[in-house]
């Protein structure tokens, strides 16, 4: 699969893309938030100063997951009253779209679930309430509304100008996971699991110093 | 294409806010909340701000076990510890302390060390909801196939901190917690606010933490039985009693085997009748001579009576050649028997005298029988009784160390009203 490429409409660098169905990007010079059409680039806005990075994870690390590799092209970071994290923008070998949370340097993988069964209106998700969906009973275990700080490389789609935003996470008896992401109407349902940090089997991680 | 921002350094250095002094900061960006040990103040460090956001007393400095700062290998992976509290709980106006050790690994996260009594757990925060059934005694809590039996319902306040936290630390600050246990495993709820966050703990004997991290010295022995401490009987009471098996069956076939060389043959068995009379108080007679033939073994003398409880007899088995008697006086009631146990071969006779005190009672029937070499059940009832001492004991000491565990539960077996 060729990958498609274009030139920075702010700074003119090239920006290529890793996936190619990647809706958005950001300017690896002068940090430009850039929307695809078709073929042009469109500056839509400008990533603010992330605060230091605390992630090991960083765009170009591989893993795998479910038996299939993936790699990481972008991001987006929230901050809420408890910290930070990030949601890390991942493609399969077989061009689908992940996310790989990485919360106070708790991971889970999760997919968007492309036709949810209908969930709860925002205003009724609290903790400790139960959902059953698609066969499973998950249980909301914190509900976070986090600020969004900004975004980094490709997403699948336009996310470049969120303010508060609520989530919801889910838990279940056996380690899957879930988020009821509300930034969108109707909410988007994000369904995967927890990962132990050695089962992804990352590689191109960040070093950290003396570690 | 990667971010290009330099790798953060493992320990960095902050001034308080408050009194200037300085602040390490050893969880590279991961904690939100840093301790100024100098001025007692939790700083906010999850904002550029670095806020005060609490100045807290102690009239205790509370001294971590593990220096923060101290690395160690837990489980095969290298861990710092980065964070200290102390935290209680109150029962019936007597408060319990226990430490808590924030541990760090830039990729791993987060782990947690518990210590009481000298104590350890080594614990981690689940990511899954483990379902919880039943209440009171019954109260159990399954995490992937395993159950845990509640243990206790209690509230634990914060009430020091040192170092740093990935959450907002407060002193003061409550939390609503259930511990199960499954030892050496324990399962743990905490409350806080709506939100409840499951966590696992391994029992981890004090030298293991030691060598771990490198610690001077040598780790404070720990008092007591602690909730979740594997009972060191815990399977010696299965092994016992496989042994105890293995020896009665033992035992059994050698029996069987002893049995089978006996004889056990009758020698004699006459039916005799006795009518008390008052004033009449020699009521002795000898019965015929019988064989005992064969070499010196036992001979067993059984009487069998139609009343109960009433007759007495005074028995005596006598050599006809040799005029040697064996005394052996019964009481007998419905039936009994007597086995002597080394009588030489010979020709013998049983002198009997049947007593009463009563003398209104009528005719009494009894039947005596002799039976020579008979199988005796005394030596493996001796040996049972004796195999059955260690499983026994082992059982005892397994109970009484349950008794001590769940002693500190909400389940305790005397219940401190009674006390």
């Amino acid at each position: 699969m060729p990958k498609p490429s274009a030139n920075c409409p702010n700074c003119g660098a090239p920006v290529s893309f890793q996936f190619s169905g990647a809706v958005q990007t950001t300017c690896p010079y002068c940090h430009s938030i850039l929307v695809r059409h078709d073929v042009d680039l469109e500056k839509v806005g400008q990533v603010a100063n992330l605060p230091p990075d605390v992630s090991p994870i960083q765009r170009l690390t591989e893993g795998i997951w479910n038996q299939r590799s993936f790699v990481v092209v972008g991001r987006i970071l929230y901050q809420y009253e408890q910290g930070a994290w990030n949601e890390w923008h991942c493609v399969t070998n077989l061009g689908e779209s992940w996310w790989l949370s990485d919360a106070m340097a708790r991971y889970a993988v999760s997919k968007l679930v492309p036709l949810p069964p209908k969930l709860p209106p925002p205003g009724e998700l609290k903790p400790g309430l139960r959902l059953d969906l698609n066969g499973t009973r998950y249980e909301i275990t914190s509900l976070t509304r986090a600020r969004y700080i900004g975004v980094e490389g490709e997403l699948p789609f336009e996310y470049w100008d969120k303010t508060e935003c609520l989530f919801a996470d889910l838990q279940t008896a056996d380690s899957r996971f879930g988020t009821i992401d509300c930034t969108e109407d109707p909410p988007l349902l994000f369904l995967g699991e927890s990962v132990p940090f050695d089962s992804l089997q990352l590689k191109n991680l960040r070093q950290f110093e003396g570690w | 294409m990667a971010p290009t921002s330099p790798p953060p350094a493992s320990v960095r250095s902050i001034s308080c806010p408050n009194c200037g002094g300085t602040v390490e900061l050893r969880g590279m960006g991961r904690t939100v909340s840093a301790v100024c040990v100098q001025c007692l103040s939790v700083i906010d460090t999850s904002t550029p701000a670095m806020a005060v956001v609490q100045k807290f007393e102690s009239n205790q400095r509370f001294q971590p076990l593990i220096p923060l700062g101290t690395r160690g290998k837990l489980r095969g992976e290298l861990y710092e510890a980065i964070g200290f509290q102390v935290r209680q709980l109150v029962v019936e106006g007597v408060s319990y302390a226990w430490s808590e050790y924030v541990l760090f690994n830039p990729y791993k996260g987060f782990r947690y060390l518990t210590e009481y009594n000298g104590h350890w757990s080594d614990v981690y925060v689940l990511t899954s909801v483990p379902e919880v059934s039943g209440e009171g005694r019954s109260k159990r809590a399954k995490h992937l196939n395993e159950n845990f039996r509640h243990f206790q319902h209690y509230t634990a306040t914060t009430i020091y901190v040192m170092g740093e936290f990935p959450w907002q630390v407060r002193v003061g600050e409550t939390a609503v917690c259930d511990d199960y246990v499954d030892p050496p495993r324990l399962l743990s709820s905490e409350r806080t606010g709506n939100e409840v966050t499951w966590s696992l703990g391994e029992y981890t004997p004090g030298a293991t933490i030691w060598q771990s991290f490198q610690l001077k010295g040598a780790a404070p022995p720990p008092v007591g039985v602690f909730a979740n401490q594997p009972s060191p009987y815990k399977g010696q009471i299965g092994k016992a009693w496989k042994r105890f098996l293995f020896w009665a069956a033992a035992l059994l076939a050698l029996q069987l085997l002893f049995s089978a060389t006996h004889s056990n043959t009758f020698v004699f068995s006459r039916h005799f009748k006795f009518q008390p009379q008052p004033g009449k108080t020699d009521n002795a007679f000898v019965t015929e001579i019988f064989d005992l033939k064969g070499h010196t073994s036992s001979v067993e003398v059984s009487i069998r009576s139609s009343t109960a409880g009433t007759l007495f007899y005074n028995l005596a088995l006598i050599n006809e050649e040799t005029g040697r008697a064996l005394d052996f006086g019964r009481e007998a009631s419905v039936s009994d028997h007597v086995v002597l146990p080394a009588v030489p071969s010979g020709r013998y006779y049983l002198r009997v005298e049947p007593e009463t005190p009563y003398s209104n009672i009528g005719e009494v029937q009894y039947q005596i029988d002799v039976r020579r070499d008979v199988t005796t059940w005394v030596f493996f009832v001796i040996g049972l009784i004796l195999l059955l001492v260690p499983p026994i004991f082992a059982s005892l000491r397994s109970s009484m160390f349950e008794g001590k565990r769940w002693q500190e539960s909400d389940y305790a077996p005397t219940s401190s009203e009674d006390s």
